[in-house]
């Protein structure tokens, strides 16, 4: 076999390669094209309805505004208090579903532990928590705690795993204990990365906040919620401004702090 | 003489398949300055990790014993008490020091074994800490940086750094594992110079691993050489004829056996290593 002809097989090889590549993603999207019954005609075909409906949240209502910015405040103190309670949580799960802290048999099982609170979503474990702590914004706060615990836990336990084992090294071989190790040699390495993913959690939790009390869960959800089943577009027009401002200036607020520590 | 500040017995240690330590045994009595010497590979680093516990030995791989107390027996740690452990200092080649944090914190680091747990948790220290954390910092010439974050340092001042934390510890063993390796010259010297003084002037043992020859033999009366994992000299460092040093970097990297004078400063074999 000459020179070319090898190059030629290998470009083959790879050209057979590539294509079943593009088949298979072809493949995959179609078949969650008819999964998910996508069918962009019906948007044109029902642009008439849209419009009927997008005109009935004008004029706003502004008769409640007072009652929605309050609901609102609740929806921001359940973020934060769940999310608080979450990162105080998620440090030691962290820590302990971290490869190169823990035994196998330590971070196998809380790393599950995890994976189930962050597999269920936070509406699923509020209608839970409203069977248990009744409705209203406590319900809500549990559900945010839970779910976000488990996300954070796996967001800081990778930071732990991608730091130097070197510093921790270090503080070992002075004579300090395992968890001054930690806290001096690792902690160090990883906070500017844990307040940020933190922080970032805290604006999602925001936004899952404000859907909450559609299942009981507190905070403007609920406005949400009974003015839409009530056909009071105009009200529901107002939640949605009021959403939109709260979730904006508090990004930017975050953003402000997120800087100061990166 | 009272027990020998360092024992070690029949040490062996395989990584995998491959031997890298294979029957080691030697002792170091009290305020000795030793040289572990040897071509990249020989196991140096890996004799000197083991002798602080960092690595463990085979299961049937001896044991080591500093200060009367065992650090490991057949490939099992011994557990210690914080304020036992804190007196033997460490220093690695990449210093180890916590980027983030000052120097100053870095150096109080070395008091966290001979601290109340609760205190040492919360980083409370004490003004009298702080003022021999700074004594620390003086006695290696970097008083002045006492507040910058460490990650702001050179090399050589890096270093220096982690031996003022040995310092802050009061060890009575400094090993140095391969401390001068990556640093330019001038630092080298400094570094060595340091290491030096404290073995002089506080008495302490110190054990360094080094892959200067020259260097070696201008710091220290003894040494001990490593060639495949096995214990290839033992004695004065006077003993290390050139003939010795041919066979001991026999088919190692030529960069390490390049003829050298007695006047060689640390320029040459440094340099070297880039």
């Amino acid at each position: 076999m000459n020179q070319s002809s090898v190059l030629n097989a290998a470009a083959g090889k790879r050209g057979w390669g590539s294509l079943l590549g593009w088949a298979l993603t072809l493949g995959v999207l179609s078949w969650a094209w008819q999964g998910a019954e996508m069918q962009p005609a019906l948007l044109v075909a029902n642009a008439d309805n849209m419009a009927a409906l997008a005109g009935d949240f004008f004029p706003l209502e502004f008769g409640s505004l007072g009652h929605y910015i309050d609901q609102m405040l609740v929806t921001i103190q359940i973020a934060i208090w769940g999310t608080l309670l979450a990162v105080l949580v998620a440090i030691p799960a962290s820590l302990l579903s971290s490869e190169n802290l823990t035994p196998w048999w330590v971070h196998h099982p809380v790393r599950r532990l995890m994976d189930a609170c962050r597999a269920i979503n936070e509406l699923v474990f509020a209608m839970l928590f409203v069977v248990a702590v009744g409705l209203g914004p406590f319900a809500g706060t549990l559900a945010l705690f839970i779910h976000t615990t488990g996300v954070l836990a796996k967001l800081f336990s990778e930071a732990v795993e991608a730091s130097e084992a070197g510093p921790m090294e270090g503080i070992r071989v002075t004579g300090a204990g395992r968890i001054e190790e930690i806290v001096f040699g690792l902690i160090p390495q990883v906070l500017p990365l844990w307040i940020s993913v933190s922080l970032y959690r805290f604006e999602s939790n925001i936004r899952s906040a404000t859907v909450l009390g559609m299942v009981g869960g507190g905070g403007i959800g609920v406005a949400l919620w009974e003015t839409m089943r009530g056909f009071q577009y105009g009200e529901t027009a107002t939640i949605m401004l009021v959403i939109i401002v709260a979730v904006t200036l508090l990004d930017m607020a975050s953003q402000q702090v997120r800087k100061r520590f990166i | 003489m009272s027990i020998p500040s360092i024992i070690v017995e029949r040490l062996s240690k395989t990584f995998g398949r491959s031997p890298v330590l294979r029957d080691i045994g030697f002792e170091i009595h009290a305020g000795e300055m030793v040289a572990l010497i040897g071509p990249s590979g020989s196991g140096k680093s890996t004799l000197l990790r083991h002798l602080v516990g960092l690595t463990r030995a085979d299961r049937h791989g001896g044991r080591v014993r500093l200060q009367g107390r065992e650090v490991q027996a057949a490939g099992r740690l011994v557990s210690a008490r914080r304020h036992e452990r804190c007196r033997v200092g460490y220093i690695f080649q990449q210093f180890n020091l916590v980027g983030r944090l000052s120097v100053l914190t870095n150096v109080l680091v070395g008091r966290l074994g001979r601290m109340p747990r609760g205190r040492a948790l919360l980083a409370r220290f004490t003004e009298a800490e702080r003022a021999m954390a700074r004594r620390a910092l003086a006695r290696v010439g970097l008083a002045q940086l006492a507040d910058q974050r460490a990650n702001t340092l050179s090399g050589g001042q890096m270093q220096r750094v982690a031996i003022a934390r040995v310092l802050m510890q009061d060890a009575e063993i400094i090993l140095a594992d391969e401390p001068i390796a990556s640093l330019d010259p001038r630092s080298a010297q400094e570094v060595m110079q340091i290491l030096q003084r404290i073995h002089e002037e506080d008495g302490r043992t110190v054990v360094i691993t080094l892959h200067q020859v020259d260097v070696a033999r201008r710091f220290c009366k003894r040494a001990i050489a490593l060639k495949d994992g096995r214990l290839y000299f033992d004695g004065p460092i006077g003993g290390l004829t050139d003939a010795r040093l041919t066979a001991l970097y026999d088919n190692a990297g030529l960069d390490e056996l390049k003829p050298r004078s007695p006047a060689t400063d640390l320029a040459a074999p440094v340099g070297a290593l880039g």
